[in-house]
């Protein structure tokens, strides 16, 4: 019995080894911040080498996913990264990034035309080494398009993040995990009045070759924090009062 | 040291020679520039018909059309002369590398060990006017052993145009003062105190010379004789980086033209990268057998001499070239050159990131050379409280930001380019709204921040101010509303401008 649990470890990592996750030296080194969130990757560590879909179906997603974006970003971005965000209709307004610790004179925008140009900017962004990250709005995408996506990542170390903008459908492609962030209600400590940190529900709907999963995180002090028990009763009061999450 | 020698050309009817050429029906009409000066309209050049009338430049207008009849008047065109003599002086450059534009209607040829080549100084001098002369200018020229000399010979002078090694002193002595280049204002008191030719005052006192007419009156004299060195500002030459490739057959596939441009390329980068230049703008032409010419054009953010860089920059646009019946010459120019960084300071980026990196700046030139430069956008701080003004495009991928962002108030991720009309109900004064009506949905406000009053900037326009709220709804959507204006004003109104993450 021991001996075939080794077996299928032992294979398990040989696929991931195959599939370009490769066993990293320590996972602590290549921590992004995420915390809990990170287990749910293959190995324990979130993939750099990758793109990330974010699912945005209404702006307030949009937002949500961007402020979520912007935290990995702050360690992406650390010693003076750059990036590249890439769209066809920009709303995205760069000084929101202080609030993440990420300067907003290392972000290079890029205005595409159609889609299909932001495609292409990403394609080659992709391929340059000197980028921390790349970040693309697009609609839609499909297979073979993130697969050409992931080809040019290979040649580099760029993180690409795609924020699906009211997608029409969610086929299937190759980005390596598909995200989902909603706004949750702030709570501010000794129920002071006003608007507090920046909390969302984080769910993972789908990675390749590790556990989906939902969480609660909001951002203090520059990093992420996971939402404490003692306000999940009123979180799920509003749950039950909204139906939104169930 | 060997002597030098100098010629002076005057471009007398410079501008109106010029004008007369560019057209023809001119030639026998008296015309004038004029430029109005001071509330004044005066005359800043006539040509020789216009001057036998009477009307000489720096008349006031009125005065010339008075004097002389059916004077033509042609508006005056700024830097025009500079611009022509420029072109003389580039044309002079075959009779001596030492060319200098003497504004505002003269060059000064540098010609020491030149005129031998033309068998000797007068048919050296001769062959120069003559030409320039066919051209259609008119123009006087002398030739001396000092800048000084030869300016006074050439404008003023009557008996010879080569003035012998060492001459200068005599033939200076019967001209006018005018012709030592003077301020009119010494020239007027010469005048007035009866010194008409330059023999009666040189033999002079230097220190009473001084003392009358100043430092520079002595110097001017100086140069003319030569006891003085004038230092003149050369015309650089532009030098052309230019590559040819003939073809012994015509070139007609893809892979053709890519070994053309490559081979192009390495010519010219070997050239930029010696003198410390690298290209900023480079053309290729194509000229095809049928006779077409076939220009692209390729352009990069930072000055480069890099063969492989440049080469894919020209790739994205090989499939523009239609050889049909094939090329039979390649040209490339280096239309624009630049400074190139040297390598060195590459060695101390850090590995793989920041703004500086070279393969950043690569994706960049190759992004824009596709979607264009206009599309890229990098953003810094700028001193305004109002959001849309925040923030300012940078001009360069190194600008470093002048300013640092704000970061007391909170902003939003998302900022619509337009502030959206928002219905609100159960408004009080300085509380934002207890809910609001957006695209159809209403929303809940359960938590509000307190307002954030924006004015706009006095200097701009005298529009309503911001009251801006960061407002939380029931579900804990977060979004940016404004009320523009005052509670009790009927012109205000409630808006959505952006969303929180």
């Amino acid at each position: 019995m021991n001996a075939t649990k080794e077996l299928i470890d032992k294979l398990q990592q040989d696929i991931l080894h195959w599939q370009g996750f490769k066993q990293q030296g320590t996972a602590s080194a290549e921590a992004i911040g995420l915390g809990a969130i990170e287990c749910a990757f293959p190995n324990g560590v979130f993939p750099k080498k990758a793109i990330h879909e974010f699912i945005t179906v209404e702006p307030e997603h949009a937002a949500a996913s961007a402020g979520f974006i912007a935290g990995i970003l702050k360690t992406l971005l650390l010693q003076g990264g750059v990036c590249l965000w890439i769209s066809t209709s920009r709303t995205f307004f760069p000084p929101s990034l202080i609030a993440f610790n990420v300067a907003p004179e290392q972000v290079i925008f890029v205005d595409a035309k159609a889609e299909k140009e932001v495609l292409w900017v990403m394609e080659q962004a992709l391929k340059c080494g000197g980028l921390a990250a790349v970040i693309a709005e697009v609609k839609e995408i499909n297979i073979i398009q993130s697969r050409r996506l992931q080809l040019a990542i290979e040649s580099s170390k760029v993180t690409g993040f795609l924020l699906r903008n009211d997608p029409q459908k969610l086929g299937s492609n190759t980005c390596v995990a598909r995200w989902k962030i909603t706004p949750l209600p702030s709570v501010l400590e000794d129920e002071l009045p006003g608007v507090g940190f920046p909390r969302w529900q984080v769910d993972l709907l789908r990675v390749r070759n590790g556990n989906p999963g939902s969480w609660k995180l909001e951002w203090v002090q520059d990093a992420f924090r996971p939402v404490v028990d003692v306000v999940e009763k009123e979180e799920a009061v509003v749950k039950l009062m909204t139906g939104h999450y169930a | 040291m060997m002597n030098k020698r100098f010629i002076c050309l005057w471009f007398r009817y410079l501008l109106t020679d010029w004008l007369t050429l560019k057209r023809p029906e001119l030639k026998e009409v008296p015309f004038v520039f004029a430029a109005s000066v001071h509330n004044r309209v005066v005359v800043t050049a006539a040509n020789s018909l216009a001057e036998a009338q009477g009307a000489f430049k720096g008349m006031a207008l009125a005065d010339a059309k008075a004097i002389a009849k059916s004077l033509e008047v042609v508006p005056h065109i700024e830097g025009q002369e500079e611009k022509l003599l420029i072109a003389l002086g580039e044309w002079c450059i075959r009779y001596s590398p030492q060319v200098a534009v003497d504004l505002p209607d003269g060059l000064i040829l540098d010609i020491s060990g030149c005129a031998h080549l033309w068998g000797g100084e007068r048919g050296y001098l001769k062959e120069m006017l003559t030409r320039l002369i066919s051209k259609g200018y008119h123009v006087r020229g002398a030739l001396a052993d000092t800048v000084g000399a030869a300016w006074a010979i050439a404008h003023l002078g009557k008996v010879k145009p080569i003035i012998e090694p060492g001459g200068q002193a005599e033939a200076l002595l019967d001209l006018p003062p005018a012709a030592l280049r003077l301020e009119p204002l010494v020239l007027d008191r010469l005048h007035k105190l009866g010194f008409y030719t330059i023999r009666s005052f040189i033999s002079t006192q230097r220190s009473a010379l001084r003392r009358r007419f100043g430092q520079d009156f002595l110097l001017r004299i100086d140069q003319a004789l030569g006891y003085e060195d004038e230092p003149l500002t050369l015309l650089q030459p532009a030098e052309s980086y230019l590559e040819r490739l003939p073809c012994l057959e015509p070139i007609r596939t893809r892979t053709g033209i890519g070994i053309a441009i490559k081979t192009l390329l390495e010519c010219l980068c070997e050239r930029l990268y010696k003198d410390g230049k690298g290209i900023l703008v480079a053309i290729l032409k194509c000229y095809r057998l049928d006779g077409e010419i076939i220009q692209i054009q390729i352009g990069s953010s930072r000055a480069s001499s890099h063969v492989a860089r440049l080469y894919q920059l020209f790739e994205l646009k090989i499939e523009l070239i239609r050889p049909k019946l094939g090329i039979e010459l390649f040209m490339l120019e280096a239309h624009k050159v630049g400074d190139t960084d040297s390598e060195q300071e590459y060695l101390w980026q850090p590995e793989g990131c920041g703004l500086a990196d070279k393969s950043l700046s690569a994706l960049l030139d190759t992004l824009a050379n596709k979607i264009g430069a206009d599309k890229i956008h990098r953003y810094l701080p700028q001193e305004r409280h109002w959001p849309e003004k925040s923030l300012k495009l940078a001009s360069s991928l190194k600008e470093p930001p002048a300013t640092s962002w704000r970061e007391d108030r909170p902003r939003p991720s998302l900022l619509l380019p337009k502030p959206v009309s928002i219905h609100v109900s159960s408004i009080l004064p300085d509380n934002p709204p207890m809910f609001f009506i957006y695209k159809g949905v209403r929303h809940v406000v359960k938590k509000a921040d307190d307002a954030e009053r924006i004015e706009r900037p006095w200097w701009e326009d005298k529009g309503q101010h911001r009251d801006y709220y960061v407002v939380e709804d029931e579900e804990g959507r977060r979004y940016w509303i404004f009320r523009s204006g005052h509670y009790h004003d009927e012109r205000s109104g409630w808006y959505l401008h952006g969303f929180f993450s």
